[in-house]
C-alpha cells in the first residue's frame, strides 16, 4: 500500500500545489500553483524532493496531519509555531515525521501563505499536467477542492534518505517599495494619477485569496475609462476597475480581462507582495522590464544559492 | 504586443497569424503564447530569452508579410436547445426588443461567429458576429450559477458558457457540447480563429446529445 497523509484539521484555504498548470492560459487555465513560489521551492529541497513536487499550501493558518509512514516534513512561507506531537520545531528546515506522529501548524507571523513539504511529495493524479487545484473551475488537487479534515492524500515515494536539513543562508525578503513595470494600458491613466500610484502609500486589505489581492490608498482613476476590450492578463498584473481601487493577480488569477492594467508587478517582487499581511502599507517603484528581468535574475541565482546551501545539522554551520 | 485598440477582424488575424508563426517557428524562452481579440501576450523565461530581443524578433516577424498567414478557421456546427431552464433571458430579450422568442431565436441562428478569444475560464468562447440587433447590455447583477454549455448574450457578444459559474450575460439555451472536460483526450473543443454556426434542437435531441457528448472519446468534427 502507498503512503498516505491524513488531513485531521485545516486551515481555511489549505491546497495541493504543484509548480503549476502552464501551457493552457490560451484556453482560459489559470496557471495556480504557490502563491510563493520561493517558499514552495524550498520546502521541496528541504525534504529531498524535486521543485516540480506537490506541496500543500495553507493561508495565515495551518492544521494537523498524520502520515502513515516516517517522512521528512518541511514548513516555509514565514514564522511559524510548528509542532510534532506537541514538541516544537522549527519552520525553514526538515524534520522526521514518524508515522501515527501528529503535525501541528499554528499561526504564521508576518506572513500569509504557508507551505508544508512531504518527502516524496503528494500523489494526486495530474489534471492538465499539473497537480496544483484550482478550486474555482474544480481542477486538480483532491477532486478540485480545497482540503479539509479527515482528506487521505497519497504520497510518492522518495527517493533520498530521512536525513533533516537546515539552511545555512537565510531565506529573507528585502524591504523597500515593490517594483512595478508600466503597462500595458499604462497611458489610460494621466500623469495626477500616475503620481498618485507612484508615491502615496498604498495598503494590503482582508479582500485577498489566491486570485489576486485588493489593494486600499488613494483611488486611481482611468482617464480613458475602465473598460477596456478584453486581453491577456498575467500574475502581476494591476487591473484598476471603475472603483479605482488595484487588483493585484496572483496565482489563481484569470487570464483575460476587461479593466485598464497600470503595471505589472515585477516577478521577482510579486511574492514579497503576496506576503504582506493585512494592513501592511508599502509604495510601487516603476523599473524598465530589463531591470525587472535583471532583478528576476538575480533572485533565482539567490534562491538556487540558498538551495544549494542547505546542509545536515551536524554539518557546520547553523541557521542563526 | 498590441495591434489595434478596438475588435476588428483585420486586428484579430494578424494576432492569430502572429501566434501561429510562434507555434510552427518557436523562439526559445517563450513559455506561453496568448491570443486576444486584438493583441498578443508571451510569457518567457529572461533567462533564456531578454524581452528586448523578444520584441524586436516580435515586430520583425509581424512585419514580414510572409508570416501573415494565419491558420485557416475551422468551422463548427453547435446544436442549441433554445428553451428549458437554461434559457434564462429569452423570454426577457423578447420583450426588451420587441420581438417574438422564435424571432429572437431565428436572428441569433443567423449569424456566423468567430472565435476571437477563449479566456475567462477555461475553454469560454467569446464569439464575434452577434447580428446588431441582439446587442444587449449585460445584466446589473449576475446570476451566481450558470451551467457550462448555456449560450449567452453580452453587449456585441455572444458566447458558450464552458464551466459552471457566475455570470452577468444573458442566457438564451444551452448546447450538449462541452467546450471543456479536463477528463476527454481532447479537453479543449475550441481554438481562437474557429468558427461557429448554431443549429436549433428540441429538448429529446439535446438529451440524447447530452449523451453522446459526454463520453471521454467525444469529439468535434469540423470543416477547414
Amino acid at each position: 500500500m502507498a503512503a498516505a497523509l491524513s488531513v485531521i484539521r485545516s486551515g481555511p484555504l489549505m491546497s495541493i500545489q504543484d509548480r503549476g498548470r502552464y501551457g493552457y492560459r490560451s484556453y482560459g487555465v489559470s496557471r495556480s500553483g504557490p502563491v510563493d513560489r520561493d517558499s514552495h521551492v524550498i520546502a521541496n529541497a528541504l525534504v529531498g524532493n524535486d521543485a516540480t513536487a506537490a506541496a500543500i499550501e495553507f493561508a495565515l493558518v495551518g492544521g494537523s496531519i498524520r502520515v502513515d509512514e516516517d517522512v521528512l516534513i518541511a514548513v516555509t512561507g514565514g514564522d511559524c509555531k510548528v509542532e510534532i506531537d506537541e514538541k516544537p520545531v522549527l519552520p525553514w528546515q526538515s524534520h522526521i515525521l514518524r508515522a501515527g506522529q501528529t503535525l501541528t501548524i499554528g499561526l504564521l507571523q508576518g506572513a500569509v501563505w504557508g507551505y508544508l513539504a512531504v518527502s516524496g511529495g503528494i500523489a494526486n493524479a495530474p489534471v492538465l499536467g499539473s497537480r496544483s487545484t484550482h478550486v474555482r473551475t474544480g481542477l486538480g488537487g483532491l477532486n478540485g477542492k480545497a482540503l479539509a479534515a479527515g482528506d487521505i492524500l497519497p504520497l510518492a515515494r522518495s527517493r533520498t534518505p530521512l536525513e533533516p536539513l537546515i539552511l545555512t543562508q537565510p531565506y529573507v525578503r528585502r524591504p523597500g517599495p515593490v517594483d512595478v513595470v508600466p503597462g500595458p494600458q499604462d497611458d489610460y491613466f494621466d500623469t495626477e494619477a500616475w503620481k498618485l500610484f507612484l508615491t502615496q502609500p498604498f495598503q494590503t486589505t482582508a479582500s485577498r485569496d489566491r486570485m489576486g489581492m485588493v489593494l486600499s490608498g488613494p483611488r486611481l482613476q482611468a482617464f480613458k475609462g475602465h473598460d477596456i476590450v478584453s486581453d491577456a492578463t498575467v500574475t502581476g498584473s494591476i487591473q484598476v476597475p471603475g472603483s479605482g481601487k488595484p487588483i493585484v493577480l496572483t496565482a489563481d488569477g484569470q487570464t483575460t480581462g476587461g479593466y485598464p492594467k497600470i503595471a505589472t508587478v515585477a516577478s521577482s517582487d510579486l511574492a514579497r507582495l503576496a506576503q504582506m499581511p493585512n494592513g501592511s502599507t508599502f509604495t510601487f517603484r516603476a523599473i524598465s522590464a530589463d531591470a525587472a528581468e535583471e532583478a528576476l535574475i538575480y533572485a533565482q541565482e539567490r534562491l538556487e544559492a540558498i538551495i544549494a546551501g542547505r546542509r545536515r545539522p551536524d554539518d557546520k554551520g547553523s541557521r542563526d | 504586443m498590441e495591434f489595434a485598440d478596438t475588435v476588428n477582424e483585420t486586428a484579430n488575424l494578424k494576432v492569430l497569424a502572429l501566434s501561429a508563426s510562434i507555434s510552427s517557428n518557436p523562439i526559445v524562452g517563450v513559455r506561453e503564447t496568448i491570443p486576444t481579440y486584438r493583441s498578443l501576450t508571451l510569457i518567457y523565461d529572461a533567462r533564456l530569452v531578454r524581452g528586448s530581443v523578444l520584441a524586436e524578433e516580435l515586430m520583425r516577424r509581424a512585419r514580414s508579410d510572409a508570416s501573415y498567414e494565419p491558420p485557416p478557421g475551422r468551422r463548427f456546427e453547435f446544436p442549441v436547445f433554445y428553451g428549458g431552464e437554461h434559457a434564462t433571458d429569452l423570454e426577457e430579450l423578447a420583450a426588451i426588443k420587441n420581438l417574438s422568442v422564435d424571432e429572437v431565436i431565428g436572428l441569433h441562428l443567423a449569424g456566423e461567429y468567430r472565435v476571437y478569444l477563449i479566456g475567462f475560464a477555461p475553454g469560454f468562447a467569446y464569439l464575434g458576429g452577434l447580428p446588431e440587433i441582439l446587442h444587449t447590455p449585460r445584466l446589473a447583477t449576475p446570476r451566481q450559477r450558470i451551467e457550462a454549455g448555456a449560450i449567452g448574450i453580452g453587449g456585441r457578444q455572444s458566447s458558450i458558457n464552458s464551466v459552471p459559474g457566475p455570470s452577468g450575460w444573458r442566457f438564451i439555451g444551452r448546447t450538449p457540447y462541452l467546450l471543456f472536460n479536463p477528463l476527454r483526450a481532447r479537453p479543449f473543443l475550441l481554438r481562437a480563429g474557429d468558427r461557429i454556426r448554431f443549429r436549433r434542437i428540441d429538448a429529446d435531441e439535446a438529451a440524447h446529445l447530452d449523451e453522446r457528448a459526454g463520453q471521454s472519446d467525444f469529439e468535434l468534427v469540423g470543416t477547414v
